[in-house]
């Protein structure tokens, strides 16, 4: 039962992302281009997703004490602002001007431009894994002192 | 700035709405945040290469549902804009290992930051969506040059 409930939750999700036009990387890019022909759509996008979730975790947050189908809320436990929120965070916004992609819309539009999706999506596998390398290293670095 | 008529103010504000309600899904049935790069990186990790692994879990299913509903959008209702050609493959890698490894390293994406974590207040992820928001802006300022 689950899976099909993860399943339909993302088939939601990659609905929505292409009705907003997210998995058109050139509006992505016109978003982002603020000092060129500004293409205010997303913002919209961004207001109505956030103004939903924000409403939505107020009300499920207040009226229940765990999910329904697990056996408790799992929320980020990081509150500290460090070097690697703010290194990655910049990273991942280079990434995302040059092409117009970031993981979700990637995913989404799979069949809808799968040349540059699929590209996009093994450069980010590679980058994935490259950070868990480092993760690794450090650790073992650690160990060893 | 673009034109912007009605019609696609309705679609940027209920593709936003899905995305939201997505999110919402998410918490309510499962505890968890709907973020896209942390479910694709935790796959990664959980699967380590093997599908039968990978078949067991939650973000599996959200991550092909994903594809699907961008898929099944498109059968629907078609595509109404012009699909990006030949966009040079370099950069297209070098935007994914970028979003990849940031991500990883910054804990999160458009999804995690920009829509779940805002939504929680998390001066985290406010914090994160402004990095990325403002370097994207300059990145695409940068590369029109």
């Amino acid at each position: 039962m689950k899976p099909i409930i993860a399943l339909s939750i993302g088939v939601l999700f990659g609905f929505g992302l292409t009705l907003a036009q997210m998995t058109n990387p050139l509006a992505v890019i016109r978003f982002l281009d603020i000092t060129g022909k500004w293409d205010i759509r997303l913002a919209f996008v961004m207001c109505a997703a956030l103004l939903v979730t924000l409403v939505g975790y107020r009300i499920l947050f207040s009226k229940l004490d765990k999910p329904l189908l697990s056996l408790k809320f799992r929320l980020p436990n990081k509150s500290n602002i460090d070097s690697q929120l703010i290194i990655g965070s910049i990273m991942f916004g280079v990434g995302w001007g040059l092409s117009g992609y970031c993981p979700g819309p990637a995913i989404a539009g799979i069949t809808i431009n799968p040349r540059e999706s699929l590209i996009f999506i093994l450069a980010m596998f590679v980058g994935v894994k490259a950070h868990h390398l480092s993760v690794e290293t450090q650790r073992k670095v650690k160990i060893a002192q | 700035m673009v034109e912007i008529n009605s019609q696609v103010i309705v679609s940027a504000l209920s593709g936003g709405a899905l995305i939201g309600l997505s999110a919402v899904l998410m918490m309510l049935l499962f505890g968890k945040i709907a973020g896209i790069s942390g479910a694709f990186g935790q796959l990664i990790t959980i699967s380590k290469g093997s599908l039968k692994t990978a078949a067991s879990s939650w973000q599996f299913y959200f991550l092909i549902g994903l594809a699907l509903g961008g898929w099944l959008y498109s059968k629907a209702f078609g595509i109404n804009f012009d699909m990006r050609e030949n966009f040079s493959t370099s950069l297209l890698i070098l935007s994914g290992i970028l979003v990849g490894f940031g991500t990883q390293l910054g804990n999160g994406c458009t999804s995690g930051h920009g829509v779940c974590g805002i939504a929680r207040l998390s001066i985290r992820s406010i914090l994160a969506t402004c990095l990325f928001m403002g370097s994207s802006i300059v990145t695409v300022y940068l590369v029109k040059l």
